[in-house]
């Protein structure tokens, strides 16, 4: 039998990554300071010198090793530096909120590495097998996560819920993969998606596995009908760790969808399309017609996430290039919101009390003018008001259905969006026009009130100019 | 080819049976000890299939390992289990149902029609001395290699997970400290309280 060694050289960011988890769990051992600077220094200068390796390595071209089982692209490049980014921005936010909480431990960052880690491997998986097991990766860690505060009876709620429904999913998007390995004999993408082109396009047992791929995304997705887990885990979980589920991982999963329907499917496009219609509209309508009734903003934002997926989906199912590039855009632009939204929910929190209602932000423009700016700026892009990024996101995408000829589609997606933006409007009218109950003065770190600043600036900067952006989305796909 | 039909059909009537019997029998400890079974009539389809080194797999690490430790908790925990059959003869119909329909539909999409044997032509058998062990190894450290390591990690990540869940300070627990109690003094324990003398009847009264 003849074997090559494979070529190590695209995979070196994952082997930093990985080598530096492993020595920040060992080093840890010995930090004895209660902030663990140390560990957190560490942890993001990992982050840093990753996306460095990933840059430096990148080619146009994409680079297949490890015999068909590892890719590497401008699409898994753009999207591990935006993990990078992400996950820094979680782990700056996060330690105070933690330090007060008593959780600040060397597993949170530990595991944070690794997801990341899962993350990537997820982005640059190129068979069934390196994607499942990158979902795992990056699942594990996030279910221990949500579970970090043991003494939270919501929280453990939460990850009971999470491990069991993620369990379920996984096991359903696994049964999908046996069924299309059974047809094609092959486990690598590319080569699956050559014989489902050559194959007939109605073939049933074909469709039969896709539909339950297409059930498993749309639960890591969280998709409607498939979204009953995550308000729940959203609103149970530590927000830090909120801020974590809600952001990177969304940039992993679109991934996966490319990975696994356009490049793996193409020839079934007829079908999933119909699919992705049906749970991109009822993502949009559901997600935003039940995010109104929340008072709590953890959940509202929760049920919003699930409107935007919605979105993202619609770009994916127009199947032309702009669409991808649109919905790749989208997906970006929402984890920029995302960070900000929780990030804004960490910044008013404070030992013993959470900021997690919607009342919690009356009356912030008396106690913060510039934060009460920069959450206006979050909300109004969430709702997509030009001009902040949500605007030209939404934009890209419902030019890609209505070039795709599906005008009925844009106008529902529009109707729901108006619908949606009472609930994001009702938090910008909460901090202004409402009288301050809470007059604590808000206490942050200057790190983290410098990021978040600077995250919410970006998100308008990103949109007047996003041509830049959207110039890397297109060259990317 | 008649007696390896005869073996596989009552491997997979016992297999079904008791994957059945897991999800209903009342006592947990019956439920795991069936899954044992599962486990065993599975290891046998898969000898069929000329699995060999998956059947023993299967039947020295989930039977021999993972049960085991199953059954230990199971019968460590105090599970109550009126509470978890709360809603059962509610949700049964819908269930029952929902069941059959998919039922249906995979039976109709993964029968003979599909799969049968003009579809796919039968694996010729391999020969005496192909030890599958080998083949295995082979492409587990070549092809597979980048899975096999990301495995590995998600092994470790699951022993970080469950450590740092478990391992915690907890204050009502209550522990022995054997080094503290070899290091104890006398003067920690025996208090020396002066009370003035009392006579016998102020004492009854």
């Amino acid at each position: 039998m003849n074997f090559e060694v494979p070529n190590f050289t695209p995979a070196i960011p994952e082997m930093f990554v990985l080598g530096m988890a492993c020595v920040i769990l060992l080093l840890d051992l010995f930090v004895t300071d209660k902030g663990r600077v140390l560990t957190y220094i560490l942890s993001l200068a990992t982050l840093a010198i990753a996306a460095v390796l990933t840059i430096t390595l990148h080619t146009p071209e994409p680079v297949y090793t490890f015999s068909g089982s590892y890719v590497a692209d401008p699409m898994s490049a753009l999207l591990k530096v935006f993990i990078y980014l992400t996950t820094a921005c979680v782990l700056i936010y996060s330690r105070d909120y933690l330090l007060q909480r008593d959780l600040l431990k060397g597993e949170f960052y530990v595991l944070t590495l690794f997801a990341v880690l899962g993350m990537m491997i997820m982005v640059s998986a190129h068979s069934f097998i390196t994607i499942y097991l990158g979902l795992e990766l990056l699942s594990l860690c996030l279910y221990a996560m949500v579970a970090l505060n043991r003494d939270s009876e919501v929280s453990t709620e939460a990850a009971m819920k999470y491990f069991i429904l993620g369990a379920l999913a996984s096991g359903l998007l696994l049964y999908g993969m046996s069924i299309l390995y059974g047809m094609t004999g092959s486990l690598d993408i590319a080569v699956v998606g050559e014989r489902v082109m050559e194959a007939d396009h109605d073939n049933i047992v074909l469709i039969f596995g896709l539909v339950f791929v297409i059930i498993g995304l749309a639960f890591k997705l969280g998709a409607v009908p498939f979204h009953m887990w995550i308000p729940d885990v959203y609103h149970g979980a530590p927000t830090p760790v909120t801020l974590f589920i809600g952001t990177a991982p969304k940039l992993a999963a679109f991934a996966m969808v490319m990975r696994m329907l356009v490049e793996g499917m193409q020839g079934l496009h007829v079908h999933w399309q119909e699919m992705l219609i049906i749970l991109a509209i009822l993502s949009i309508g559901i997600g935003n017609i039940i995010a109104i009734a929340q008072g709590n903003i953890k959940r509202m934002l929760a049920y919003s996430t699930i409107a935007h997926v919605g979105f993202i989906l619609l770009g994916v199912m127009t199947g032309t290039a702009f669409g991808y590039s649109a919905a790749m855009f989208y997906v970006i632009s929402y984890v920029i919101m995302g960070l900000g939204g929780f990030g804004m929910i960490i910044l008013l929190s404070r030992q013993g009390f959470e900021a997690d209602k919607i009342d919690d932000f009356k009356g912030l423009n008396d106690r913060s003018p510039w934060f009460a700016l920069m959450m206006m700026i979050l909300m109004l892009s969430m709702a997509g008001v030009p001009p902040a990024l949500g605007f030209y996101a939404k934009l890209a995408v419902l030019e890609s259905v209505v070039n795709a000829g599906f005008i009925w589609l844009a106008v529902l997606a529009v109707i729901f969006s108006v619908v949606g933006a009472f609930y994001y409007l009702r938090v910008i009218k909460v901090m202004y026009f409402d009288k301050a109950e809470d007059t604590n003065p808000i206490i942050a770190g200057s790190d983290m009130k410098i990021v978040l600043s600077l995250n919410s600036l970006a998100v308008l900067a990103l949109g007047i100019f996003p041509a830049g952006l959207m110039a890397l989305c297109m060259t990317a796909l | 080819m008649a007696f390896e039909l005869i073996i596989f059909y009552i491997f997979s009537t016992i297999l079904v049976g008791s994957a059945l019997a897991v999800i209903t029998v009342r006592n947990p400890i019956y439920a795991a000890l069936f899954l044992v079974l599962a486990f065993f009539t599975c290891a046998g389809v898969w000898l069929l299939l000329e699995a060999e080194f998956l059947a023993i797999t299967l039947v020295l690490v989930y039977v021999g390992a993972v049960m085991v430790l199953f059954l230990f908790v199971v019968m460590m925990l105090d599970i109550n289990l009126a509470p978890l059959k709360e809603g059962f003869i509610r949700f049964l119909p819908v269930g029952v149902a929902v069941g059959v329909i998919i039922l249906i539909q995979m039976a109709m999409i993964l029968g003979p029609e599909n799969f049968g044997l003009e579809k796919f032509a039968m694996p010729v058998g391999q020969g005496e001395d192909y030890s599958n062990t080998k083949a295995l190894g082979r492409i587990l450290y070549t092809t597979y290699v980048y899975p096999f390591e990301i495995a590995a990690v998600i092994l470790l990540v699951a022993i970080i997970a469950a450590i740092s869940l478990t391992l915690r300070k907890r204050p009502d627990s209550k522990k022995q400290n054997v080094a503290d109690q070899v290091k104890v003094r006398r003067e920690d324990r025996v208090r020396l309280v002066k009370m003035p003398a009392t006579k016998k009847d102020e004492v009854q009264s």
